[in-house]
């Protein structure tokens, strides 16, 4: 019965998020400085994990490619498709679920314990679209982040590949841009941007409807980063099964 | 003025308002004061418009809050200024900018004019040398002040407190309290404190409202209270053995 109430309270946040709109100069500020928060001050730890990653990636497929008939392009392929349709997209949003998402349950969650969103209410300013909306606007440019954990990723994958001397450079380019879908990168721009919504708004809940004090912000942060994941994951699976199957 | 008419509200099961009226005059400090748990934040939180209230209806000026468009609520809320318990200032904004941020999102205000009302109102409360200071880097009675300067930066008609003294020395409480007080009156508000504090209660207390279990127990001033026979507001008032104290030595002609 909670889950169901709290599904409903989430789809009600959104509709009010959308609501009675905070002063227009007001609100640029607001996104600028979260873009900045939640995107620009992620691309750190993105940039080294997707590059890590990508050198993983190829390093793990080239020593299982025993077969002397399956060709070491293969090895460019195998990075291409496991870091542009599932690694960066799905496995980096989990990554910023814990990093974005508890940011921004526990900004906010301080917010409603320290009765800093009464305040905004009582001035007669919509909190949720004051401290909710920027988010999701600035949240709409985490595809850029993406595109680079895309890029970065198959870096890595070319260092680790090429001067580990595991394939040769001209091969793994060559795999690289075997069999090139370009449906397979809109497919995962477009599950990116869902994802970018469930980052904004999820966390968002979690800290907007908390009650209690200190503790329960940790708890909330935490609550939220299982629930911001489980959901990417589902929402995954579901937008696979749509758009690729 | 507010006017409270047969107020009540309940959460679930538990009645926290049963059936409050009285009435808050403009231009003078109004207290609320009862045990913790007898409904006085409840009872703030109504007036604020942060609870609807199930019965009764609370008249600002002279008309109630159900007879306002969406329009005109937004219009009030802009009349309303408080004091939050923690001082509720923005943790990323400085000094200044919190004292601002009510004119920033409520008014038309440009920002030269809006520089000198926040200096206006930092100089009204004594705070002219924090203005670029974050909340955390100044004191608790600092704090109070900023939030206080915040509350009337907008030139509000109705100003609510809770418990504006909290966590403070004797000392900055007293002038925290005559503060308020002398604010109140300099503009002409309509201020509901709500409080714990009987120094405030004595030294600032124009109307007192007691609250009982939800109910309104008692209702008087500053100098009616020591003269009161209401036993839940002679223990509740004189459950410190310095107030009790001074009683016997008043009530002895001392």
């Amino acid at each position: 019965m909670d889950y169901i109430s709290s599904t409903g309270q989430y789809f009600i946040m959104i509709k009010d998020t959308f609501k009675r709109f905070t002063k227009g100069s007001v609100l640029r500020n607001l996104i600028i400085q979260e873009m900045n928060d939640l995107t620009v001050r992620s691309l750190g730890i993105v940039v080294f994990i997707s590059f890590f990653i990508g050198a993983v990636v190829t390093i793990q497929t080239a020593l299982n490619l025993n077969n002397p008939f399956i060709p070491k392009s293969l090895i460019g392929f195998a990075a291409r498709q496991s870091i542009i349709l599932e690694f960066s997209p799905t496995f980096v949003s989990i990554i910023m679920a814990g990093k974005v998402g508890s940011y921004i349950t526990s900004s906010i969650g301080t917010m409603r314990v320290t009765e800093q969103i009464d305040a905004l209410e009582v001035m007669g300013i919509n909190s949720l679209n004051y401290l909710v909306f920027p988010k999701i606007v600035a949240m709409m440019f985490y595809p850029f982040v993406i595109a680079i954990s895309m890029f970065v990723g198959i870096l890595g994958a070319y260092v680790a590949g090429v001067f580990g001397g595991f394939v040769d450079g001209e091969l793994f380019l060559s795999g690289l841009q075997e069999d090139f879908v370009t449906f397979q990168l809109v497919y995962a721009f477009i599950k990116t941007i869902i994802f970018a919504f469930i980052l904004a708004t999820v966390p968002s809940f979690h800290g907007y409807y908390m009650k209690g004090g200190a503790l329960e912000v940790g708890k909330a942060s935490t609550t939220s980063f299982v629930w911001t994941s489980v959901i990417i994951i589902v929402s995954n699976y579901i937008i696979t099964q749509l758009l690729l199957s | 003025m507010i006017k409270v008419e047969n107020l009540h509200k309940s959460f679930g099961d538990l009645d926290v308002l049963k059936g409050i009226s009285t009435t808050f005059e403009k231009g003078q400090t109004n207290l609320i004061i009862g045990q913790s748990g007898s409904g006085k934040t409840v009872f703030l939180k109504c007036m604020l418009g942060l609870f609807t209230p199930d019965d009764g209806y609370i008249c600002y000026g002279s008309k109630t809050y159900e007879e306002l468009t969406p329009k005109k609520r937004r219009e009030l809320r802009k009349q309303v200024g408080m004091v939050f318990q923690g001082g509720a200032l923005f943790d990323s904004m400085t000094v200044e900018e919190n004292v601002m941020f009510p004119l920033k999102m409520l008014t038309k205000a440009k920002k030269p004019e809006m520089k000198d009302r926040v200096y206006e109102v930092l100089k009204r409360v004594n705070l002219t040398n924090a203005n670029n200071k974050l909340p955390s880097e100044i004191s608790g009675g600092m704090q109070k002040r900023v939030s206080i300067a915040r509350a009337i930066v907008n030139r509000p008609k109705f100003l609510f407190c809770d418990e504006p003294n909290s966590g403070l020395d004797p000392r900055t409480a007293t002038v925290i309290d005559n503060l308020i007080q002398e604010i109140t009156h300099e503009f002409e508000i309509t201020t509901v404190i709500n409080t714990h504090d009987m120094n405030s209660v004595f030294e600032i207390g124009e109307k007192i409202v007691y609250l009982e279990d939800g109910h309104l127990a008692w209702e008087g001033n500053k100098d009616l209270i020591h003269k009161t026979d209401n036993k839940a507001v002679t223990d509740f008032v004189y459950s410190s053995d310095l107030f009790r104290k001074v009683r016997v030595a008043q009530q002895k002609g001392y």
